[in-house]
């Protein structure tokens, strides 16, 4: 397994905020990180970004734990996009993807941003800053941030929190077109279920710092005799009980 | 360490000078406001003090000094406070860049900030005051080397409390230098301060570079075992500071202040 989570715990004071968690992710497949918001999915990416310091419980890649990796080493094989985590507000989009390429160490950086911005549609507001842009034109700079690396693992929260339809969709289409051509393990957290039915292997479920539920979305909806995901989220996110 | 990614970081901040010319003029502005002041209060004083009278500039050189200091420690916090602001901080902290490069980086990139700030106060002093620095000849760089390494130290201290304590801690960041002025003896002599204190101040390193300072420009001498001594002191608590910046470092990923860290 590429990805394996055990055990993760994360207290803070007397909150639990992840509460033993258990989930593995396979090799170049994108998992769906779903549950109400305050259910812990943010506290989890964070830990494994290496972020946030788990109170109990491993995380290993490539069957090695996070922590024996050094910063540096396994960060170059990470990104991360969310629409809650900004860019520079004050550089230029060019100059921000500049950045983080050398910061990333990118090889022939010019080549790759040109790539990257032309496969996103950024090109024709490069020159601008980003704190002037659309959010829609902010999280399109985001995610080629987060790609600028051609990451390993990509973990995306929420990356069309707040984006009308149509851009929503430019971004699905995306990711989607990205996973065909490219090697990448996803780890999503979103809101958006029909996001999550489109682009997700499997999808992990999880109600006050627990996984109450695991499967593919088929499963999933079956299981729960629901229509669809939104209707399968909701029972769960509303029941009292754990499945 | 990395070269190209400390650059790339500096980089960041001299992008974000280059874009926007208030910005640089805020840099100059304030440093240069200070050179006025000082200069007119010099004057008078160099006029009106049996202390200063052979010394032209004795204050004005203080001044400029302490400003050095005073823009050092502000711009390691300002280039920090930037990434609080601009809500880029958890992008900073998930890429591949070592906690040594980051404070590196900030080190570095600071110096640039406050000679953009400094010179041209420095070159206006000249012909309006009939003041140089330069006059201090080769202790000179000894003595910003000093004042440059404790001021990145206390710009470690505050972006320590800002890991820590979050964007509250903002405040500190300002108030950070008035705190050790008094002690810092930068416009009188040590022995103004009571016993217990002048005890106190010996422990900084600005007593030191001052106090030198003075001696140089009234006597034409050159203490370099006193300028040494405040460069050793200041580098330890550069050592110190840098301790203090992992502790919090390691401190604010228990408490997941880094992942939400923003305005």
């Amino acid at each position: 397994m590429f990805i394996k989570i055990k055990n993760l715990t994360k207290k803070y004071n007397t909150h639990l905020a992840v509460n033993k968690i258990n989930f593995e992710i396979e090799k170049n497949k994108t998992v769906g990180l779903l549950g109400p918001n305050g259910c812990g999915k943010t506290t989890t990416i964070g830990m494994i970004l290496g972020l946030v310091t788990p109170t109990e419980g491993e995380i290993k890649i490539d069957n090695k734990s996070l922590n024996t990796y050094l910063r540096d080493e396994i960060l170059k094989r990470f990104n991360f996009a969310s629409p809650y985590v900004e860019l520079p507000k004050k550089l230029t989009v060019k100059q921000n993807l500049e950045i983080y390429g050398r910061l990333y160490g990118v090889l022939d950086l010019d080549k790759r941003i040109n790539e990257i911005s032309n496969d996103l549609e950024i090109k024709n507001f490069f020159e601008r800053k980003t704190g002037e842009l659309s959010s829609g034109q902010k999280n399109r700079v985001s995610l080629a941030k987060s790609l600028i690396n051609k990451p390993e693992i990509l973990l995306l929260d929420e990356p069309t929190a707040s984006l009308d339809p149509d851009i929503g969709d430019f971004i699905r289409s995306y990711i989607q077109d990205y996973k065909l051509k490219n090697k990448v393990t996803i780890l999503l957290a979103s809101h958006n279920m029909g996001e999550v039915e489109r682009l997700c292997d499997t999808v992990i479920m999880m109600k006050k710092g627990k996984i109450v539920d695991a499967g593919t979305c088929n499963d999933l909806i079956e299981k729960h005799g629901r229509n669809n995901l939104e209707e399968t989220f909701l029972k769960l996110a509303r029941s009292k009980d754990e499945f | 360490m990395n070269f190209n990614k400390i650059f790339a970081l500096g980089l960041r901040h001299l992008y974000l000078i280059k874009n926007s010319f208030p910005r640089v003029l805020d840099l100059i502005y304030w440093p240069t406001v200070q050179i006025f002041l000082w200069g007119f209060i010099s004057k008078f004083f160099t006029l009106n003090s049996a202390y200063y009278n052979n010394t032209v500039g004795i204050i004005l050189t203080a001044a400029i000094l302490y400003d050095f200091l005073f823009r050092a420690s502000i711009s390691f916090n300002m280039m920090f406070l930037e990434e609080i602001w601009s809500r880029n901080f958890t992008n900073l902290f998930i890429a591949p860049i070592k906690i040594s490069e980051i404070i590196a980086a900030l080190t570095l990139t600071a110096i640039l900030r406050t000679l953009i700030g400094l010179i041209p106060a420095v070159l206006i002093a000249i012909p309006l005051f009939g003041v140089s620095v330069i006059e201090l000849g080769v202790p000179l760089i000894f003595l910003l080397i000093g004042l440059y390494l404790f001021g990145v130290t206390l710009g470690l201290f505050v972006t320590s409390g800002l890991l820590r304590y979050g964007p509250s801690f903002e405040n500190i960041a300002w108030a950070s230098l008035f705190f050790l002025a008094p002690l810092g003896c930068i416009y009188y002599p040590i022995e103004i301060l009571p016993n217990f204190l002048q005890l106190v101040a010996k422990a900084l390193p600005l007593v030191h570079i001052f106090e030198e300072m003075r001696n140089i420009l009234m006597t034409e001498t050159v203490n370099y075992f006193n300028i040494f001594k405040s460069i050793f002191i200041s580098a330890i608590y550069f050592i110190l500071g840098v301790i203090v910046f992992y502790i919090s470092y390691f401190g604010a990923k228990k408490r997941g202040t880094l992942i939400n860290m923003g305005e």
